[in-house]
């Protein structure tokens, strides 16, 4: 895990968005269901899920593309019930960037400014000033079909900036990129916001963005949010059986086993928290799987599977062979929900 | 596999052959314009002259043709141009009941003979007395006009990308601003490209027509009626070298612009 500045202060000032038990349903489907959520101002907020869960279209009812079957979304303490995108004060930047194919990337990056009325060489300054601030200065004269995908995001950023929105919503921002690409656009996202001092909300299925971006990150799954927290604590103390899963495929055990609760309880235990250990448990391997930094060893614990990651040594256990193995009982963590 | 070797003989003859029965009725309109025969059609032609392209402007039943023609092509693509996209609009955009239901009974009307249309739509206008007039072509013709910018439209409406016009509202753009600043742009040849189709379609109809004309004549029903009656008869061809003029033109630049538009706006993913 990278360290990270400790997320924003909590203050008394407003938060950014607040959902009151907003719902949306199209017909028998409960995209969002009786959702609470409070997104502090100046914080990265990440909205993680399995596609369909529900984290996209929350994205778009805070944009007001879609508005609640139920509840109401207040952005800023002020209800923004049936007011429409173009007046709500947040700007997205879409999966497919959406940039205008008619126009060329200066036209795309002010199109906001020239809505609202704003004189043509006032907006194409501005729109050079966003451009050059996403580092893609000089490039206002191309056609959005000309640029790489990365450079397309970063169009359709500075084209979401210019309106200074006081929040951003990003879906699935990353989705489209390579993963080298992608680590340094997150690093140069983690460094605008910082910078803007905006409020960001990103839409992701990539649990290790969500952990390593945001100050804080709501899992959903179904419709609704599993557990909301820090990226420490959705890791170390998921509250459910799907977050512990979900989140960094932990080994989801009986608590008894476990050796922190009753039966009954389950029991979160990350993989690299488990260490070979002469004086533990005896264990089977059952399969052994090198993965560069880490190896991973599929055990059996007296019929319990678990998975542990360890450091690459030359006398790791083959598969087929016994071990021993131990975990700090601090480590694990009993959940709040065994489902 | 490309090559490249030169088309054999056999192939070439049946091109060139393909080529010459099209085109060679076309090329003898052109030939007739300016003989100096003027009551049959005798080959070859005895003389070539200029004079019936200065007879044919002095004659006012010509004008009155024409330009009732270009009134009822210009109203029909107009009615054409709001009606079909609009209903584009409606069934690329939305999903209702009935929706492909709807697409198919729009596309209707230019799938049946014409002959239908007009028998049709005839005794519509004498059971609801409705006097013939330049009105009542007009309306025959948008029923296929309404057809053809359909089809263009709504081809077009869905190769644009949906999150075009989220995006245009989420950057501030009211309704109409989307509509003009993002939607038009990205129809605007798809538009242009099924307004001409529509207006050469309604400028050379004869069918739909002879039934909802009453007195007046257009163009193409002038020239039927001209050829029974053969009284100066290069006019017919003069007229005609000008009617394929008038029509080629457009088709041309509705192949060009949609060939333009190949690439499908705002999906680039």
């Amino acid at each position: 895990m990278p360290v990270r500045e400790p997320p924003p202060e909590r203050t008394d000032m407003t938060d950014a968005v607040t959902f009151r038990g907003v719902s949306r349903h199209f017909g028998p489907v409960r995209a969002v269901d009786e959702v609470d959520l409070e997104i502090r101002d100046g914080e990265f907020f990440a909205m993680l899920g399995p596609s369909g869960s529900g984290k996209t279209t929350c994205l778009r009812l805070i944009a007001g593309f879609e508005q609640p079957t139920a509840g109401h979304i207040e952005i800023f303490g002020e209800r923004a019930d049936g007011v429409p995108p173009y007046l709500r004060n947040v700007n997205t930047v879409f999966q497919s960037y959406a940039l205008f194919p008619h126009m060329n990337v200066l036209d795309n990056v002010a199109f906001g400014l020239r809505v609202k009325g704003v004189s043509r060489a006032e907006r194409l300054k501005a729109a050079e000033e966003a451009l050059s601030m996403v580092e893609l200065a000089g490039y206002g004269s191309r056609r959005a079909g000309e640029l790489s995908g990365g450079q397309r995001q970063r169009v359709a950023l500075a084209r979401a900036l210019i309106n200074k929105p006081r929040v951003l919503l990003l879906d699935e921002p990353l989705g489209a990129l390579d993963l080298k690409l992608r680590e340094q656009m997150q690093e140069e996202l983690r460094k605008l916001q910082r910078a803007l001092g905006l409020t960001f909300v990103f839409v992701t299925h990539d649990q290790e963005e969500a952990l390593s971006m945001a100050d804080r990150v709501a899992v959903f799954a179904e419709g609704r949010i599993q557990q909301v927290g820090s990226a420490e604590d959705i890791y170390r103390r998921p509250a459910s059986r799907f977050v512990a899963d979900f989140v960094g495929s932990s080994n989801v055990i009986p608590a008894d086993f476990a050796g922190v609760g009753a039966a009954g309880q389950w029991a979160s235990l990350r993989p690299e928290d488990i260490t070979l250990d002469p004086a533990g448990r005896e264990a089977v391997v059952t399969g052994r799987y090198f993965h560069g930094r880490v190896v991973k060893l599929a055990l059996d614990v007296g019929g319990q599977a678990l998975t542990a990651l360890v450091a690459p040594r030359d006398d790791l256990p083959d598969a087929g062979q016994a071990t021993r193995i131990a975990w700090d009982p601090a480590r694990v963590h009993l959940m709040e929900r065994g489902s | 596999m490309h090559s490249d070797n030169r088309a054999p003989l056999p192939l070439k003859l049946a091109a060139a052959g393909g080529l010459f029965f099209l085109l060679a009725p076309i090329a003898l309109i052109f030939v007739y314009a300016f003989t100096t025969e003027e009551k049959s059609f005798q080959w070859p032609p005895p003389g070539f002259t200029l004079k019936w392209i200065g007879v044919t402007l002095n004659r006012p039943d010509v004008w009155e043709a024409l330009f009732l023609s270009l009134r009822v092509a210009a109203i029909s693509t107009v009615i054409a141009l709001a009606l079909g996209t609009l209903t584009a609009a409606a069934v690329a955009r939305s999903r209702f009941f009935g929706r492909e239901t709807i697409s198919l009974l729009v596309i209707l009307p230019i799938a049946l003979p014409g002959i239908i249309t007009g028998i049709s739509l005839r005794s519509a206008f004498s059971l609801l007395e409705i006097p013939f007039s330049t009105w009542t072509i007009v309306l025959g013709h948008a029923t296929f006009c309404i057809v053809i910018v359909y089809n263009n439209a709504v081809a077009r409406f869905r190769r644009t990308s949906g999150a075009l016009i989220d995006a245009a509202m989420d950057l501030g753009a009211d309704g109409v601003q989307t509509f003009t600043l993002v939607i038009l742009p990205n129809i605007a040849t798809a538009l242009l490209a099924g307004g001409m189709l529509a207006f050469a379609l309604s400028f050379d109809e004869v069918i739909v027509t002879t039934f909802t004309a009453g007195q007046q004549t257009t163009l193409p029903i002038w020239m039927l009626e001209e050829l029974v009656r053969p009284r100066q008869r290069p006019v017919t061809n003069v007229v005609a070298m000008a009617v394929v003029l008038v029509t080629v033109l457009p088709i041309l630049a509705a192949y060009y612009l949609t060939r333009d538009g190949e690439h499908t706006a705002g999906a680039e993913k």
